[in-house]
């Protein structure tokens, strides 16, 4: 009964040990989206600005929805998410100070090996989808409210297709983080809008590959915002802008660059851009 | 009457009903225990034995009626009991006494001398240090009277103590209990053997279906009983 | 089978090779957990063990209520300790969202009904045996309760046990409050739900592994301890 109870407070103590030096740090919260964790772009990323600067970055990694509304809440000093329309959004609504252009990457429809709707090394990304819905070939959305999401719903306006009309059974809505929805389309050999970044990390591929692109309008722009300190009085602003200013730097610019997966670029850094 | 010296005796039972739902257990009962007698109570099963032991040790209270200790209505401490399954902790034989002792406000060496006292009366010495759990049944049940003997009581409540024993292991507590009362404690036990009940009452209260039949001298009880259903009673043992 | 041979031989390499990420994942799991069981014991034990000998009006309907809340579900638990720990929420200022404390609340909440609705079903069939002796001896109320916690230590190691195992292996409650933080908040349920949705199965299953075994074998350790205990003391 002792030796449990020190084993106990043992471990109690280690934690309130990690805690305490976790506390020592400075160190600030970003809320970012699932698709730029699962692209693996952090581990790349953040230690070279912790290297940099001493800061200590730590990202919660959840949909563009959800990651904006925590930047609402207070929760998070940064924002750092891929859907410019929910972002000047967010910004007009008082959310943030200003947003800065930081990257580009582009999506990709990944689709069965099969491919149903013969939509298979096409460049026009509407038609295609156009395809699959008049023949109903199986499609996964993430339907989350996330960034990949939002632009999915904007292709098939621009394809001329109701989605809300014409989805039926063969439009899966996941509700899911990328990975996990790509999880499923490769169980279900279904078509997929995914970011390039977590297609390439992703390993449980199936029978899956890239069907359509290279289309501009698959083009996924990354901006980066501060909370709103005026609104949320813990924000950490002049740590969160450091971060900021490191991101859209030269130095932060070529790190993002030299981010590759098997030999392939995956982010290009646009910062300064009007994007 | 009430002051420590008096130590809640006589016991007095004034017009008891209790009732459980729709069953009256006891009704009327009049009862009167006196310092230092051995007052048995006897019956047939459901005649309210356990239920007028309790009522006396003031662990049920009446539905009507009173039971007064020494004149008070508030149950005194220095009184034990002791059930028909003795009931202990899952700590050692002495542990279970501590227990007992550190509740009367008794503790450290003072208590140590008290437990290794009682123990040894009862003959369990040797396995003060024994989980209480795996004695035997007569193991137990003196472990129970030591407890109590620890306690040293004005009045020591026994529901039926040998019931589940064996004959060597009853006679054990039989003496115990003897040894008890050689010291000032006044004794009532429920029974089922007359032939107990004829050993060691100076006092006999016979229930019948909740109400007081009989409430005389042992000695007097068990040579000519003064109600019919007495008679019938002891008749029934003889067949 | 492909898979789930893979994840074995990923799940041996991951304890064998010790790999740095893994130890951090594993110790701050072990940590949150252990703590957040200590402080459900520290709650629940009395809670439970007071609701079994007390006698007090809405009794009955607290008693149901804490045995319906051990089947809460851990991200609805989650969600309120969320919206509880927010800035925009009461205990903001705490500052404690996205933090191993706020882990360790979570956890606790979501524990404690069962520590106290198992405790108290434990105490109340020992309180039946020993009710009637113990008030002849003239224990108190509180007296009663500890010697009652303490004679049944054994059945309450079990529930405290239980306790740990559904604070270690729950995923919903901490990723929602912890955020799944790389270094700070990530624990191993939340890996596994991670390299999962990255699609990288057999790790996810190594790590589901390596869980399994440290739950099993602080179990292990407690059965022998009991074993041991009950032979020396009864």
């Amino acid at each position: 009964m002792t030796k449990l109870f020190r084993r106990l407070t043992g471990a109690f103590a280690c934690l309130l040990l990690a805690a305490a030096a976790l506390a020592q740090q400075p160190f600030i919260v970003v809320a970012s989206t699932t698709s730029t964790e699962q692209s693996g772009l952090f581990p790349q990323l953040l230690p070279a600005f912790e290297k940099d600067t001493g800061i200590n970055v730590r990202v919660v990694a959840v949909g563009t929805g959800q990651a904006l509304d925590i930047g609402r809440r207070g929760d998070a000093d940064v924002v750092f998410v891929h859907d410019k329309t929910a972002e000047l959004k967010w910004l007009a609504e008082g959310e943030g100070v200003r947003r800065y252009p930081v990257m580009y990457n582009d999506f990709v429809l990944v689709g069965p090996a099969s491919d149903p709707a013969r939509v298979k090394g096409s460049k026009d990304i509407t038609t295609a989808l156009k395809a699959i819905a008049d023949a109903k070939a199986p499609f996964v959305s993430r339907a989350d409210k996330s960034g990949t999401h939002a632009a999915e719903l904007r292709l098939w306006k621009d394809a001329g297709v109701d989605i809300d009309t014409a989805k039926g059974p063969w439009y899966r809505e996941t509700g899911s983080g990328m990975g996990a929805a790509l999880n499923t389309a490769s169980e279900l050999n279904a078509y997929i809008l995914a970011d390039r970044g977590t297609w390439l990390n992703f390993k449980n591929r199936g029978e899956l590959g890239i069907a359509v692109e290279g289309d501009k309008r698959l083009f996924n722009q990354y901006g980066v915002m501060l909370v709103n300190p005026d609104k949320h009085p813990n924000v950490k602003k002049e740590l969160g802008q450091k971060f900021i200013d490191w991101l859209v730097s030269p130095r932060g610019q070529a790190v993002i660059a030299a981010y590759k997966i098997g030999g392939e670029q995956l982010f290009f850094p646009n910062a300064g851009t009007d994007s | 009457m009430g002051d420590a010296e008096w130590g809640g005796l006589p016991i007095a039972a004034s017009a008891v009903d209790v009732a459980r739902g729709d069953t009256q257990v006891l009704q009327g009962v009049d009862v009167l225990i006196e310092r230092g007698t051995r007052t048995f109570i006897l019956g047939e099963n459901g005649a309210g034995k356990s239920t007028l032991l309790r009522v006396l040790h003031g662990l049920i209270a009446p539905t009507r009626g009173t039971v007064t200790w020494g004149g008070d209505t508030s149950r005194p401490p220095r009184q034990a009991m002791v059930f028909q399954r003795p009931v202990l902790l899952r700590r050692s034989a002495a542990g279970n006494v501590r227990h007992a002792l550190k509740l009367a406000g008794v503790r450290g060496s003072s208590a140590q001398r008290c437990i290794e006292h009682a123990l040894a009366h009862v003959g369990l010495a040797a396995l003060a240090k024994r989980p209480a759990r795996v004695l035997s049944g007569g193991e137990q049940q003196r472990l129970a009277l030591a407890r109590a003997w620890a306690l040293a009581p004005d009045v020591l409540f026994l529901d039926e103590p040998t019931a589940s024993l064996d004959p060597p292991s009853a006679r054990a507590v039989e003496a115990i209990v003897n040894d008890i009362h050689a010291l000032g404690t006044t004794i009532v036990m429920t029974t089922h053997h007359l032939a107990q009940a004829k050993r060691l009452a100076d006092s006999v209260v016979l229930l019948q279906a909740g109400r007081v039949a009989e409430h005389t001298a042992a000695a007097q009880f068990f040579s000519e009983p003064c109600s019919t259903y007495g008679r019938a009673f002891l008749e029934g043992e003889r067949l | 089978m492909n898979t789930i041979a893979e994840s074995f031989s990923v799940a041996l390499a991951m304890i064998t090779h010790l790999d740095p990420r893994v130890t951090a994942i594993v110790a701050l799991s072990l940590g949150v957990s252990l703590t957040s069981t200590l402080c459900s014991a520290v709650i629940g034990l009395p809670l439970g063990a007071a609701v079994a000998i007390g006698r007090f009006p809405g009794r009955g309907p607290l008693i149901v209520a804490l045995n319906a809340a051990m089947g809460l579900p851990p991200v609805v638990v989650g969600l309120l300790v969320y919206l509880l720990l927010s800035r925009a929420g009461p205990l903001g200022s705490m500052g404690l969202l996205f933090t191993p404390q706020a882990m360790v609340i979570a956890q606790t909440v979501l524990i404690v009904p069962l520590v106290a609705a198992l405790t108290r079903q434990i105490v109340e069939d020992a309180w039946i045996e020993y009710r009637e002796q113990l008030r002849s001896l003239d224990s108190s109320w509180l007296q009663s309760t500890l010697t009652l916690l303490w004679d049944t230590r054994w059945s309450l190691l079990t529930v405290v046990l239980a306790g740990f195992g559904r604070a270690a292996s729950e995923v919903g409650a901490v990723i929602i409050v912890g955020g799944n933080i790389d270094g700070i908040t990530r624990v191993m349920t939340t890996a596994i739900a991670l390299e999962t949705s990255k699609g990288d199965l057999p790790l996810a299953l190594g790590l589901g592994i390596v869980l399994i075994t440290l739950v099993t074998t602080l179990n292990l350790g407690a059965h022998v301890t009991r074993q041991w205990a009950r032979a020396r003391l009864g």
